[in-house]
């Protein structure tokens, strides 16, 4: 706001590239607007997850006059909500640790180690992202019941489940995502080459110079491959909806659909239920705000 | 393929092999084998093999799953059925009513999500006390899961919801906007205009910012006002994004499942159900595998085609 001070009120047509006063809070006013806009579903959803189910009918007041915890209690017990948030920690940790290593180890690869064919190669991998999920749900649903010596099955997947209602069958689409493949591969292509020159002038083998000179650098990169792993797994629903079918087994998602399936809906337990459900997402982004936003931006500006 | 051009026949090499080095061009030399790019090529396996088995087989597999007949429960396998699953698509009116839906709800968020996170990025694009947290708690929707999210807005739609409230507040009645078929779809674009807000933000901000400060004085420098530095340095600068957004955003939208799932069911009477409502359906209630297979390509070919159009038209003009 100091910038503005001196300059006149600009008229209309006024050459002049600074943001006059008036115009800077205007545009501040819009921006509160929309804020509260996008903002009052979720205070209304923290309100609601305080109230006490009795007090929950008619008009709701924003401050609960008796704030209580009861509706995690029953979100917690009635949704299995623990079952389904120690399936999904399970879920996610193993994507993060998957994709953390093969897609920045390809990454790395695409970018610095290129051989015949590994541009092509590169492009396959990464127009994979733009299939839609529902081609390949069925043939996956079919690949994870057959999958040999699983489930039941013989050495030809025949015969049982395969990994069917099992975490296995929940990981399986998620080892790799394609985008953190392109996000590595972005990262490595602008680390200097001159290092891995260096440290081959040296001796060191191609091993030790990628986890001992390369990886150090690759913090930020880490972070935002396991944030984009974590929060996708974490939130996906269509691929859990088809593979799992029973309270063990469900992820985090599911619990909440189906508990609000589940009969009579009472909104303040569904409303802590989502809270429960996002609170992981929501702390990895705040520890993680500005690696995420601006990870964000620069793996797709170059895109 | 050059690099490969060297390993001709033993007879030809001794003569090809010195006029190919010296036709190499210095400035970009293409990859070739030796022990670097083949710990190279080990580096990229496990990637590779996994996407290749879990992403590319999958789709050839269901390419032909699309023309049979198959059911889960039966373990005789798929029966081949030729086109018949295609050509029924054409004929039943459900996967018709799909693609209109699908269409609408795309046609009805996308425009309005755009422009209104295109407004939001310009007004967070230069720093300001407290820029970070507009910045933060506009992206905070698309944070939050979609199935948490629809819960949310289940709530806010229903009959005590906060929507009904606010009408009752300025003396109009309750409307049941999930319950209603003219409603049902718009109260679902409603809620993912506001879900998409943030994530295209956060992206257009970042083609805002890749703009060189230097086009904006030239611009003025050249005696451009806001509108025009606007019109002839912001737009052409943001287009690349602006593409960006607007593909991923079809390919996002067009595959809506979950807040549908969540809100609707598909209903009232299929004023809902996506395209992708529809193959979930068909494949995992109905149990017809072949039927769903065929509606994902052909949803998987609509999708391709539209996100090139918009490449073709949105990036055409220039240059």
């Amino acid at each position: 706001m100091t910038s503005t001070s001196t300059r006149p009120p600009s008229i209309h047509g006024h050459q002049s590239g600074h943001a006059p006063g008036e115009r800077r809070i205007g545009s501040t006013i819009v921006l509160i607007v929309l804020s509260i806009l996008v903002l009052v579903p979720f205070l209304w959803v923290v309100s609601l997850a305080f109230t006490p189910e009795k007090d929950a009918f008619g008009s709701v007041s924003l401050i609960p006059a008796h704030p209580t915890l009861s509706n995690f209690d029953t979100a917690f017990v009635d949704a299995n909500l623990s079952t389904a948030l120690v399936n999904s920690a399970i879920v996610a940790l193993i994507t993060v640790a998957t994709n953390c290593a093969f897609a920045i180890l390809a990454g790395y690869a695409f970018a610095r180690m290129r051989f015949p064919g590994s541009t092509a190669l590169f492009y396959t991998l990464i127009s994979t992202a733009a299939i839609p999920v529902s081609v390949t749900l069925i043939p996956l649903f079919l690949m994870a019941r057959g999958i040999p010596f699983a489930g039941g099955n013989d050495a030809f997947g025949h015969g049982g489940s395969g990994f069917l209602d099992t975490l296995a069958g929940v990981v399986l689409p998620y080892i790799v995502m394609p985008l953190n493949i392109f996000l590595a591969r972005q990262f490595f292509s602008t680390a200097p080459a001159e290092l891995a020159e260096a440290a081959r002038m040296d001796g060191a083998g191609e091993w030790r110079i990628f986890a001992r000179v390369y990886l150090p650098l690759a913090k930020p990169l880490i972070a935002v491959i396991a944030i984009f792993s974590f929060t996708g797994v974490w939130d996906d629903f269509l691929w859990p909806l088809v593979v799992t079918s029973s309270p063990e087994t469900q992820t985090v998602q599911l619990a909440l659909a189906r508990f609000l399936a589940s009969g009579n809906v009472q909104y303040g337990p569904v409303m802590a239920g989502a809270i429960i459900a996002t609170v992981p997402v929501l702390l990895v982004f705040l520890f993680n705000q500005r690696s995420f936003i601006s990870g964000l931006a620069d793996g797709s500006v170059k895109g | 393929m050059t690099a490969t051009s060297t390993r001709t026949p033993a007879s030809a090499a001794t003569v090809a092999a010195p006029t190919v080095r010296r036709a190499a061009p210095p400035a970009r030399r293409r990859p070739r084998w030796n022990r670097i790019s083949i710990v190279g090529l080990i580096f990229v396996l496990p990637a590779a093999l996994y996407i290749i088995i879990f992403q590319l087989i999958p789709v050839i597999y269901g390419f032909v799953l699309s023309f049979t007949k198959y059911s889960p429960l039966s373990r005789s396998g798929p029966k081949p059925v030729g086109v018949d699953n295609y050509a029924n698509l054409f004929t039943n009116g459900d996967f018709g009513n799909a693609l209109l839906v699908t269409g609408r709800y795309v046609l009805q968020v996308l425009p309005l999500t755009v422009v209104i996170a295109l407004v939001l990025a310009l007004l967070v694009a230069r720093p300001f006390r407290g820029v970070s947290f507009f910045r933060s708690a506009l992206y905070i929707p698309h944070i939050v899961s979609l199935t948490a999210v629809s819960l949310v807005w289940l709530w806010m739609y229903s009959q005590d919801g906060l929507i009904n409230e606010l009408l009752n507040a300025v003396g109009l009645p309750d409307q049941a906007w999930l319950l209603h078929p003219d409603s049902a779809l718009n109260a679902a674009s409603a809620m993912r205009i506001w879900k998409a807000l943030g994530s295209n933000m956060v992206l257009l901000l970042a083609g805002l910012q890749s703009i060189p400060k230097e086009l904006y004085e030239a611009a003025r420098v050249d005696g451009a006002g806001r509108w025009n530095s606007f019109r002839y340095v912001t737009v052409p600068g943001l287009k690349p994004m602006l593409v960006y957004v607007v593909a991923m955003d079809i390919i996002y939208l067009s595959q809506g499942f979950a807040e549908i799932y969540v809100l609707t069911k598909g209903g009232p009477l299929g004023s809902t159900t996506t395209i992708n409502y529809l193959i979930y359906t068909q494949a995992f209630q109905y149990n017809q595998l072949g039927t769903a297979s065929a509606m994902a390509f052909v949803l998987f070919a609509l999708i391709i085609g539209f996100s090139f159009l918009t490449m073709r038209s949105l990036t055409g003009r220039q240059k």
